[in-house]
């Protein structure tokens, strides 16, 4: 790692400066008199190429003065920035980014035509100058009636309403909430303030609340100042004390670390959460009060500094959600559709090397949901839904998982077509009459496409199979609904973090393994006559409902003598169940995931491996590999019956 | 999984131009002729929304409002009437009955959709 080498630094500014800079041109489209805006993205321009001829970068100064220039003129309000002009920006924002990371590539022929676009930009305008609508802040305090919520009004729907008229923030007045003795869970007691940058007139906001405008309070306020002042003070102490930590998705003011250093740390880490649990082990044994209290500072220690390390590899996924924009916006003009991308759940934070990986499948499910999910406007017309479709991308947490949600208004998906194509590729006996979910998972198999004809965007014979072995490799789910003519939602359900698991620590023969403890659902014992009995066929009666299972002993043939009682620990992946025969349950583990080796690479019942407290290794079992095994049992069963 | 709205009017073609517009908008539409047909209906729960005009034989709207109201499956239920724009003090007295909004008579299709949408979300 070269840390000394100057340019290196420079080259980590510049790709932060570019990318405040795409940011502020996306959403100079949606307001494009914003002054705030137009300021970042002249800073960003204006720093890119002062530092650049400073670091030697002389192409790159000499190519960003002349966007700088054009931006200059937009600050000064000689000329509007016009979506053409945001459009020839971008495409140059891209050149300069080439013309940094690689300066080869950049060709000279590519930047004087983008300049040209520039130009041709800026005289467009000289003829019919826009005048667009100045984007304004207004203040917005609303309390609804008491009854609102049971007469039918969802404010729910209201504040996403206002959401859609320009960005928002929004705090909730939690005061008149009554003690939980008093309190009649039908009656609407929280008021709201709402911070909202529109364009719109002040009788657009009015029109969300059309239906209780008259027994509500509502205050409307335009904020003192221009768009400029985006939250009041009592706003902003409001916000800063319901977020504990402000960080939003948008501050980058942080030390730089390099991501291998965190690895390592991390790394570190498990092995003194493993060297520590040893320990943990050997003053249980001992009589020493000494030992024993030391032993559990070191564990208490331990774990905080688990938590921490893991805390400091987190990331809001804002930054990933961040990228899209631009594909949005570059794929629905290509396309010919109009497109609007909501985000939300920006600050939720989770491991960074599950971002990255995320990005590929989400790009594709993202490309999907506009190529195949968006109708054009003329469709989305005659359909009688806006002309401006909508893809919003929503992350949230629940509990250790992350949600990750994809949804568009667009056609959905067509049950019948699916249904065909999969009775075609023979992934469905024909006249079967699957669930929409069980459907819908078949969209996810090899080489399964309904597209009739491959369009440039998607559809180039890699389908959702690709995003589906994306996601089962980082241990996540994916979930699929749609409504016909209403849309389809893609719901990603991920671990927060790659490193650790919480297990079951199970032992077989001589062996001991874990299972992730996500994936089970009870233990039951084996009981000796249904042992006896099950000889045959492998299938456990479980409240009314036959659960197919396999013994690992024999699936790992383990020669020792089995237990007297051998348990059964059922796990499920997706909708499937299936047991698993173990000699014992010996309990929690919380898991520091290794990787196996190269050479095991290819062993699929095996996701990785731990070291055990006692210094021993326990193989950690791949649920979704098992349960395919426990499924195709299943499917003989059913064939048989 | 598309939400049901229950539509209740004594007039044949504003039934059939309901259905027509919102089952084009993606939603499931059961139909009623009056009040007291509309009241039985939402007993029997599964409805997302009721949209219903106010000047019926048998049991009128506002009646079946106050009805609904009453039931606990009712609860937060959203209640669309139509109205005209000539009687102003209906809406006062809809409202008080327990509606949750209102649409002018007449009405263009995608007008009725974005009261739809705007009580039940996209």
């Amino acid at each position: 790692m070269s840390g000394t080498d100057p340019t290196l630094i420079y080259r980590q500014e510049a790709a932060e400066l570019l990318e405040q800079l795409e940011q502020a041109l996306l959403d100079l489209e949606h307001a494009p008199g914003d002054a705030d805006l137009i300021n970042t993205a002249f800073r960003a321009l204006h720093t890119i190429k002062g530092s650049g001829a400073m670091f030697g970068f002389d192409a790159v100064a000499a190519f960003t003065h002349h966007v700088e220039t054009a931006f200059d003129r937009v600050r000064k309000g000689e000329v509007a920035a016009s979506t053409s002009l945001i459009a020839v920006t971008l495409a140059a924002k891209d050149h300069i980014r080439r013309q940094i990371e690689q300066p080869d590539s950049a060709s000279e022929a590519e930047g004087a035509a983008i300049l040209d676009g520039l130009q041709a930009a800026l005289v467009a305008q000289s003829d019919s100058t826009p005048v667009p609508a100045a984007a304004v802040t207004w203040r917005l305090r609303f309390r609804l009636p008491l009854d609102a919520v049971a007469m039918g009004t969802n404010p729910l729907l209201l504040l996403d309403e206002l959401r859609a008229l320009g960005p928002c923030i929004v705090v909730a007045d939690t005061s008149a909430i009554p003690p939980i003795e008093g309190l009649d869970p039908t009656a609407c007691h929280v008021g709201w303030e709402v911070t909202l940058t529109t364009g719109q007139p002040r009788s657009a906001i009015e029109q969300v609340f059309l239906f209780v405008l008259d027994d509500m309070q509502l205050d409307l306020e335009q904020v003192a100042g221009h768009a400029s002042e985006p939250r009041p003070a009592a706003v902003a102490a409001a916000v800063a004390s319901v977020r504990a930590e402000p960080s939003s998705a948008r501050t980058t003011g942080s030390i730089r670390v390099p991501a291998e250093r965190l690895d390592d740390l991390m790394d570190q880490v498990g092995e003194l959460v493993i060297a520590q649990s040893r320990l943990k082990q050997i003053a249980g044994a001992s009589r020493d009060i000494q030992v024993k209290a030391i032993s559990e500072d070191i564990e208490r220690l331990a774990l905080e500094l688990r938590d921490t390390t893991m805390g400091a590899r987190l990331v809001p996924i804002g930054q990933l959600f961040g990228r899209f924009r631009r594909l949005v916006h570059d794929l629905s003009r290509e396309l010919g559709k109009e497109v609007a991308l909501v985000l939300s759940g920006e600050d939720t934070e989770l491991d960074k090397t599950l971002i990255e990986r995320l990005a590929d499948p989400m790009i594709h499910l993202i490309r999907n949901a506009v190529d195949h999910g968006v109708e054009l406007p003329g469709q989305r017309e005659t359909a009688g839904k806006p002309r401006q479709g909508r893809i919003a991308l929503a992350a949230s947490h629940l509990g250790h998982e992350v949600l990750i949600t994809i949804s568009d208004d667009g056609a959905g998906l067509d049950r019948a077509r699916i249904q065909q194509r999969a009775e075609e590729q023979g992934l469905l006996v024909p006249g079967a009459k699957p669930t929409d979910s069980e459907l819908f998972q078949l969209i996810m198999q090899p080489g399964f496409s309904t597209a009739s004809e491959v369009t440039s965007v998607s559809g180039r014979g890699v389908g959702m199979d690709v995003v589906r072995r994306a996601i089962d490799s980082l241990r996540g789910n994916i979930d699929i609904a749609s409504q016909p003519g209403q849309g389809s939602q893609i719901t990603l359900r991920l671990p927060l973090t790659l490193a650790i698991i919480d297990g079951l620590l199970v032992r077989v023969g001589d062996g001991r393994y874990v299972i992730p403890l996500s994936a089970i659902e009870e233990c039951v014992e084996l009981s000796a006559n249904e042992d006896g009995r099950s000889r045959g066929h492998s299938f456990l009666n479980i409240r009314g409902s036959l659960v197919p299972f396999i013994r690992l002993r024999e699936a790992f043939d383990t020669r020792t003598q089995p237990d007297p009682f051998q348990k059964v620990v059922i796990v499920s992946s997706g909708e499937q169940r299936v047991g698993l025969v173990v000699d014992q349950v010996i309990g929690d583990h919380q898991t520091v995931i290794k990787s196996l080796s190269k050479l095991h690479a290819d062993v699929a019942a095996f996701s990785g491996a731990t070291i055990l407290g006692d210094g021993t290794v326990a193989l950690i079992l791949e649920v979704a590999h098992l349960v395919e095994q426990g499924k195709q049992h299943d499917d003989t069963r059913q064939a048989a019956e | 999984m598309s939400k049901t709205i229950l539509s209740v009017d004594d007039s044949a073609s504003v039934l059939q131009m309901v259905k027509l517009t919102l089952t084009g908008g993606g939603y499931s539409v059961v139909q009623a002729t009056n009040g007291a047909d509309g009241l039985a209906r939402a007993r029997g729960g599964g409805i997302d929304m009721v949209l219903t005009d106010l000047n019926m034989p048998v049991m009128n709207g506002l009646t079946m409002i106050r009805e609904l109201r009453k039931l606990p499956q009712c609860t937060g239920l959203p209640i669309i009437f139509l109205t005209t724009e000539s009687a102003a003090n209906m809406k006062q007295e809809a409202k008080a009955a327990g509606a949750t909004g209102w649409i002018t008579k007449p009405f263009q299709q995608d007008q009725l959709l974005a009261v739809v949408r705007k009580v039940l979300g996209a």
